[in-house]
């Protein structure tokens, strides 16, 4: 079973993300996912994680995810020297920031800078979603338009699948 | 048919409209509420002609549900927890009036302490309110259940109000694959509801009666016979579904690996999963676990248990309930059950997800490890505490 945490604050779309993954995965044959937020009431700007399970077979074990193969920040306040602990080995964090890492596990992008450009708006859930189709292959940039188009309104379609192709393309560098 | 992404609450919700209910009465409440809103959308966008009715309570959705069951209608409502509770005065009536409602709860603790997460506690209180009760695993047996739920409740030996039970969150709020059938096949599958029992101007009747210390056993009696006919009805539903949509249920439980299981964990509701994926891998190390897992609280399944567990050397019932001053009431449920069918295995109860606490796959191990002392006790997962004389 391949496991994805999702961090984010309130009002980034960290369960969106978690989601469009999961619907994007799922357009495979056989494919088996659950994705979920962090349960409880939700307010804008507090930290929240959501979670994308994707196996090949059912899955029963609807707890959170302890150890992640990716984690994936919106947003790099939410991320410190602890992050470490929640991955599995060779797991990989996805980090959108303006720093540089020298860490192997760790991938940067600046998510910020490329969601300015296309939306107009700091929010990084699809982009951050471009650059785990990049890093881990799990999903196609069709299949995320594909989940994109059946999940968001029209008005936000277009831009956040060029989003997706951007950071895609950037991550894949 | 067509796969869809959904959340537990949004299957529940797909099912529903298949089934086309003319009334739809209720009131929201975490984690219940999108099984509402979705609704509402759907009569809102014309996908389902029905008259929402947004009353002011919990306890008014259920009177509203009533009246419009005793004109004729088939009604649905949606609640949970301290919901559930304020609407309590009404559910022996609708079961009393043999008023077919379908209600869709989603599990969650009681107050006090405050808690908005999942635990069985709410739904398990109302076992003897006179509805049949069954508990959705996953977000298709969820949807499933939404459209089987009428044709059982309905049936006319049984016409008996139904709840279907979600565990909140972990199951009303998870998104995961499930078929979503066409109106064709449901509409084929559950044909428009028709009852005797309605007011009706051409054939004037008495509905919602008293009844003194004369005739109320009779009354009462027969209420009982309703639901236990729905044992049948639900296999003949089960079993017509199956050639309908492909999927075979199991009546009021699924067995997993338990025939030739020494210890076998009985459970209810989406915890079964991981139940399901622990006995696999104790298999592996060549520990004979299995899992029964209990689909309906009412009618209880007795005969069903007596069968799954009658060669096991000991059983453990995981239960997300607790009988103040007592016992968890699933696991006082079984045991009636063992005593009745002449089995003396041990049998031990595991109070566990309180609050919505997580049960891990750990804990979950522990506990068949614990089945092997074959002795019976009574614990709280997560405090180490036994409680005396168990």
């Amino acid at each position: 079973m391949i496991e994805i945490i999702w961090h984010g604050r309130g009002g980034q779309g960290a369960f969106t993300a978690a989601r469009l993954l999961g619907e994007a995965y799922a357009l495979r044959d056989e494919s088996f996912v659950l994705a979920f937020p962090s349960f409880g009431p939700e307010r804008r700007g507090a930290p929240i994680r959501a979670f994308t399970k994707l196996d090949s077979k059912p899955i029963g074990n609807r707890s959170e995810i302890r150890k992640a193969d990716y984690s994936i920040f919106l947003d790099d306040t939410l991320f410190s020297e602890s992050s470490f602990g929640e991955l599995k080995d060779g797991g990989r964090i996805l980090l959108n920031t303006k720093k540089k890492y020298d860490d192997p596990r760790v991938v940067t992008l600046d998510g910020d800078g490329i969601a300015q450009k296309y939306l107009g708006l700091p929010i990084t859930n699809t982009i951050m979603l471009g650059v785990l189709a990049a890093v881990s292959g799990l999903v196609s940039e069709e299949n995320i338009a594909m989940a994109i188009s059946d999940a968001m309104p029209q008005r936000l379609r277009e831009k956040n699948i060029a989003a997706v192709k951007a950071a895609y393309e950037e991550a894949a560098k | 048919m067509a796969k869809k992404f959904l959340s537990g609450n949004e299957a529940f919700a797909c099912g529903v409209r298949l089934a086309r209910p003319q009334v739809i009465s209720a009131y929201p409440i975490t984690p219940q509420t999108i099984v509402v809103e979705k609704l509402s959308e759907f009569v809102e966008d014309g996908s389902l002609n029905s008259e929402f009715i947004h009353v002011e309570s919990e306890h008014s959705a259920l009177s509203c549900a009533m009246g419009a069951s005793a004109v004729g209608a088939r009604a649905f409502t949606a609640t949970s927890s301290q919901g559930l509770l304020y609407m309590a005065e009404c559910l022996p009536y609708a079961a009393g009036g043999r008023f077919p409602i379908v209600m869709m709860n989603a599990n969650r603790s009681t107050a006090l302490p405050w808690n908005i997460y999942g635990d069985q506690r709410d739904s398990i209180s109302q076992l003897d309110s006179g509805w049949i009760q069954a508990y959705a695993e996953n977000a298709q047996e969820a949807l499933d259940l939404a459209l089987m739920s009428f044709r059982i409740a309905e049936h006319p030996s049984v016409s008996t109000p139904f709840m279907a039970n979600l565990d909140g969150f972990v199951l009303t709020h998870t998104y995961e694959l499930a078929d979503v059938p066409t109106q064709e096949q449901a509409d084929e599958f559950l044909p428009p509801f028709r009852t005797e029992n309605k007011l009706s101007l051409s054939e004037p009747k008495n509905l919602a009666f008293s009844a003194g210390p004369d005739s109320n056993t009779i009354f009462k009696y027969k209420e009982h016979l309703g639901i236990l006919r729905a044992r049948e009805v639900i296999r003949e539903t089960e079993h017509s579904f199956a050639e309908i949509f492909g999927r075979q249920y199991t009546g009021l439980t699924e067995s997993y690996r338990t025939e030739d299981a020494d210890y076998i964990l009985i459970t209810l509701g989406s915890i079964s999963g991981l139940v399901r994926e622990v006995v696999d891998s104790l298999r592996e190390k060549g520990e004979k676990a299995g899992l029964l897992r209990l689909r309906y609280l009412r009618p209880f399944p007795n005969e069903e248990i007596a069968e799954a567990v009658k060669n096991a050397r000991s059983i453990a019932v995981l239960e997300k309930d607790i009988s103040f001053g007592n016992e968890g009431t699933v696991y006082t449920n079984v045991n009636s059950a063992l005593h009745k069918a002449g089995i003396t295995a041990a049998c031990s109860d595991y109070i566990g997800g309180l609050g919505g606490r997580n049960i891990s796959a750990e804990e979950i191990e522990g506990i068949f490890i614990e089945l092997k002392n074959e002795r019976s006790a009574v614990r709280f997962l997560g405090t180490g505490g036994e409680q005396d004389g168990a």
